[in-house]
């Protein structure tokens, strides 16, 4: 049966409160550039790094990241991963690096990220943002910013809907 | 010994024999054939009930291997082969190593042949000599010493000059001179048909004409000379037309066909399978379709079986190397079988073609039930059906196009000279 | 998603089993244009290349793809030639099975080796180029190229000329392009056009001003220089005068119509210097288009479970 989370206006609030935590935790805010991971995160990047650049009017650098060559379970999966686009069009060496997810679960999909961006530069620090958080890690990754925290069971599938354009229907959902 | 054959459905085309009859045997002839309850006692007797009884098969094109390619098949083998597939004579052809154009290599097939061979084995002899093109053999000579006819089959003598003497030459002996039809210039590199399955496979293809001009060149030699021709393993549409053409005209011409052409078409290369390889290669239906008919009126005369055994690692290579041939006597019968089956001809037609019918082009007293003929006997039930198993061929050569296939006619007893062979 | 864990030839692909590479091939290009070319996917596992026809620069790309996905690769170069016989095709294969290879790429003279060792073979068998039959990645390169610019192949003309008989780059590509809904003509002269081509849906031509006008691509092809030793041609001069790429025939084409050439080229007897090197020239894309799509192929056929 499924639950309703986050509605769209939740959403957006819980945006605008982890840019408002990002600018606090990162004094050095210039320094800082976005990057979303295939697909999820993609979206949910673009509209951080919009509200940023309004909150503090400077331009932030935002970038997609492809994980599917770095997956641990390339052999074990029943369809093998699609490959999609990497886009980092600036140099991430020295900057800190918020990498942007939609849901974190085992911290898989985190590792691999993280191997992905060693081969793009040396951050200075990576950091973590995701809208939901919902638990059954199976590696040491924490997140630095959490929209919300919600406890699932192993087999649910968490369901975030965001639209490019019209967040009107956006939602979070656990199917 | 008498052996006594009955209840069995005896066809001889050269008699005009097609009923329920009994045959008796003496020794190694035939003492004569018999109305039902006519018949003399015998000391052995056979029921053929539900089977057909029919002169033992005359494969006049076969390649025995012995002497030098021993490891592809030796007379032994191949006359074993030979009887299980209802044959009970086999002319050979001369391309062996040494090729069979001196009386020694003559004189060894038979003597082989003799001590060895399980049915009557006449040599082939060579037209020139190595099979060159260059220079004649002595025909005289091979004819004495025991070959009945003469091909440099494998290979067309390109040079019509040295054709035209050589059918000229034959008519002292009245025997015929077997044309293998290939044009090398045209053929040069090809491995299978030209067209468009050889543009698929990317394979270099010969084209049909590499047979039809040569077909036309010895057709009109023969008209020249009034020399014996026998057109070998013909393939084409184009051949059987012209073939039928030079007929009418009254020209000295016999054809042959083999039974993969009537059974297969070059879409079974798709796959690369070296064992559809074959020379002259498979064609398409419309060649499969006149080849037919051809049979069907008599413009090709004989279906004979151009069988060619190959070592497994003459063909298990790439495809452009891979020895060309079919190891065809275990199958040919069964697959004359189907056109009968599938009313192309009859079956008094079908074992006129592969026993009379050679044996009169040869020029030898086989494939006829006739008094003091021969004991040669093939009894095969017709409705008993087979999947045909390269692997358990008596042949050494396990190259078969037809492995898998269900098929029906099986030689149950085959009787060569009066020694029996009993099969199932 | 592919269903055989081989690429022996386009024939054998469907229209999105195609689309699926190309897209996968865009993924590579991101990967091509960074700093650090080189993504682990393939890590551990051993690629072999056995070329029995010499060639630099498909072994090369696909040595190069190889391990851009952390591979290991490992080259042999043997004769074709039947004169030089020693071990067996199949031998090779068997003992480059049991050395633990999970790729074996071949390339040869004759058409049919690949899909003998595929039968043969459990590891993933990929054609460089089997003999006048099919050269997979070129014409899934050439299709990305073509892509690239066109953003679509449904509805294009694309004129190949060249020694289409033995070309197995013509092949594969005039599969693929027909497969994908382009319209194809091909250019020669008689004596070096493939038996019954028609047959495979494409325009026949021999004249190249008829078959090149308005076209969208025009791909030439290599012309052996033996050609003329064999009987094909009179003489190679006499070629180029009939089908020789020259800046004024290219201007029949479509204004905006890109060159291409598999490689190497024989300046000057299928295609002239300034076409060649010219702005509507995209060969050595070509090039860097290869390793992209040879990595979608090996990255593609490494998650083909049997």
């Amino acid at each position: 049966m499924p639950r309703d989370i986050l509605n769209s206006k939740e959403i957006k609030k819980t945006i605008t409160r982890i840019t408002h935590e990002i600018i606090e935790k990162n004094k050095d805010i210039d320094n800082v550039c976005l990057v979303g991971i295939q697909r999820g995160g993609v979206l949910l990047a673009k509209k951080l790094a919009s509200e940023l650049e309004a909150a503090i009017s400077r331009n932030i650098e935002v970038g997609s990241l492809d994980i599917a060559l770095y997956r641990d379970d390339i052999y074990i999966k029943e369809e093998q991963p699609i490959v999609r686009s990497t886009d980092i069009p600036f140099s991430i060496t020295d900057k800190t690096v918020l990498l942007v997810d939609d849901v974190l679960f085992t911290g898989r999909s985190i590792r691999a990220a993280m191997d992905a961006l060693v081969d793009f530069g040396r951050p200075a620090r990576i950091q973590l943002a995701v809208l939901i958080d919902r638990g059954h890690r199976e590696l040491p990754i924490r997140p630095d910013y959490v929209g919300k925290n919600i406890p699932t069971s192993f087999n649910d599938r968490v369901e975030v809907n965001i639209d490019e354009e019209d967040s009107s229907e956006d939602s979070v959902k656990i199917i | 010994m008498k052996i006594l054959i009955k209840n069995g459905h005896v066809i001889d085309p050269s008699q005009n024999i097609d009923g329920v009859k009994d045959i008796l045997i003496n020794g190694k002839k035939i003492q004569g054939i018999f109305s039902k309850g006519k018949s003399p006692s015998a000391d052995k007797t056979i029921d053929a009930a539900g089977c057909i009884v029919i002169p033992g098969l005359v494969d006049m094109h076969t390649h025995l291997r012995e002497p030098g390619y021993e490891y592809k098949e030796t007379i032994k083998t191949g006359t074993m082969a030979a009887v299980k597939g209802g044959f009970t004579t086999v002319c050979c052809m001369p391309n062996t190593d040494p090729i069979n154009d001196t009386i020694s290599v003559t004189e060894f097939i038979l003597k082989k042949a003799a001590e060895e061979g399980s049915c009557a084995v006449y040599p082939i002899a060579a037209i020139t000599k190595g099979e060159k093109g260059e220079a004649m053999t002595e025909l005289e000579a091979l004819i004495k010493a025991g070959s009945i006819a003469f091909s440099d089959d494998g290979k067309p003598v390109m040079n019509s000059l040295i054709m035209r003497r050589a059918l000229e030459y034959s008519k002292i002996f009245d025997v015929p001179v077997i044309s293998h039809c290939e044009d090398l210039n045209l053929s040069e590199g090809g491995v299978m048909n030209e067209g468009i399955v050889s543009t698929l496979l990317g394979l270099k293809g010969i084209p049909k004409a590499a047979e039809e001009v040569m077909v036309a060149r010895d057709i009109s030699l023969s008209e020249l000379t009034g020399g014996k021709l026998h057109i070998a393993h013909v393939s084409t549409e184009g051949s059987v037309r012209l073939i039928r053409e030079a007929k009418t005209r009254g020209v000295n011409v016999t054809a042959e066909t083999c039974p993969h052409y009537f059974s297969l078409t070059d879409d079974s290369l798709k796959g690369y399978d070296t064992n559809f390889k074959v020379n002259p290669p498979l064609r398409t239906d419309k060649d499969v379709s006149a080849i037919k008919l051809g049979i069907k009126d008599g413009t090709i005369d004989v279906i004979a079986t151009d069988h060619a055994p190959h070592h497994y690692d003459d063909k298990n290579r790439e495809f452009d190397t891979a020895a060309f041939g079919i190891s065809g006597l275990e199958t040919a019968f069964a697959l004359g079988l189907k056109l009968v089956e599938d009313k192309v001809i009859d079956l008094n037609t079908l074992i006129a073609r592969m026993t009379i019918a050679p044996s009169k082009i040869m020029g030898i007293s086989k494939g006829t039930l006739k008094k003091d003929a021969d004991a040669d006997i093939a009894i095969i039930d017709m409705k008993k059906k087979f999947t045909v198993d390269a692997g358990k061929f008596l042949s050494k050569g396990k190259n078969s196009a037809f492995n898998g296939w269900k098929l029906k006619g099986v030689v149950l007893k085959t009787i060569a000279m009066g020694k029996v062979y009993e099969w199932e | 998603m592919l269903e055989s864990k081989d690429l022996l030839g386009i024939k054998e692909l469907r229209a999105d089993d195609i689309y699926h590479l190309l897209e996968t091939s865009d993924g590579f290009m991101d990967v091509l244009r960074r700093d650090i070319k080189k993504v682990p996917p393939l890590r551990g596992k051993t690629v072999v290349s056995l070329f029995y026809e010499p060639s630099t620069r498909t072994r090369t790309s696909f040595t190069l793809a190889a391990k851009r996905l952390s591979a290991d690769i490992v080259n042999f170069s043997l004769s074709s030639s039947s004169v030089v016989k020693g071990e067996s095709i199949q031998d090779t294969a068997l003992t480059i099975q049991s050395l633990g290879a999970d790729f074996v790429i071949i390339r040869h003279a004759s058409s049919g080796v690949p899909h003998s060792l595929s039968r043969l073979l459990n590891i993933s068998v990929i054609n460089a180029g089997d003999g006048a039959n099919e050269h997979p990645t070129q014409a899934l390169l050439d299709l990305f190229t073509i892509r690239a610019h066109k953003k679509k192949i449904e509805g294009l003309t694309v004129a190949i000329i060249g020694d289409i008989a033995h070309s197995r780059v013509a092949k594969s590509n005039i599969y693929g392009l027909t497969k994908l809904g382009a319209n194809v003509r091909v250019i020669c002269p008689p004596t070096l056009m493939p038996a019954e081509i028609n047959q495979l849906g494409v325009e026949v031509h021999h004249s190249i001003e008829d078959g090149i006008r308005k076209a969208d691509v025009v791909m030439t092809l290599r012309l052996q220089l033996e050609r003329q030793s064999k009987g094909f041609l009179p003489s190679l001069k006499e070629y180029f005068n009939l089908y020789g790429l020259t800046s004024e025939r290219l201007k029949l084409a479509k204004k905006d119509a890109i060159v291409m050439h598999p490689g190497p080229m024989n300046r000057g007897v299928e295609i002239a210097s300034d076409v060649a090197d010219g702005l509507q020239s995209v060969i050595l894309e070509q090039v860097t288009n290869g390793i992209a799509v040879r990595m979608a192929v090996l990255y593609l056929l490494s998650g083909v479970k049997e």
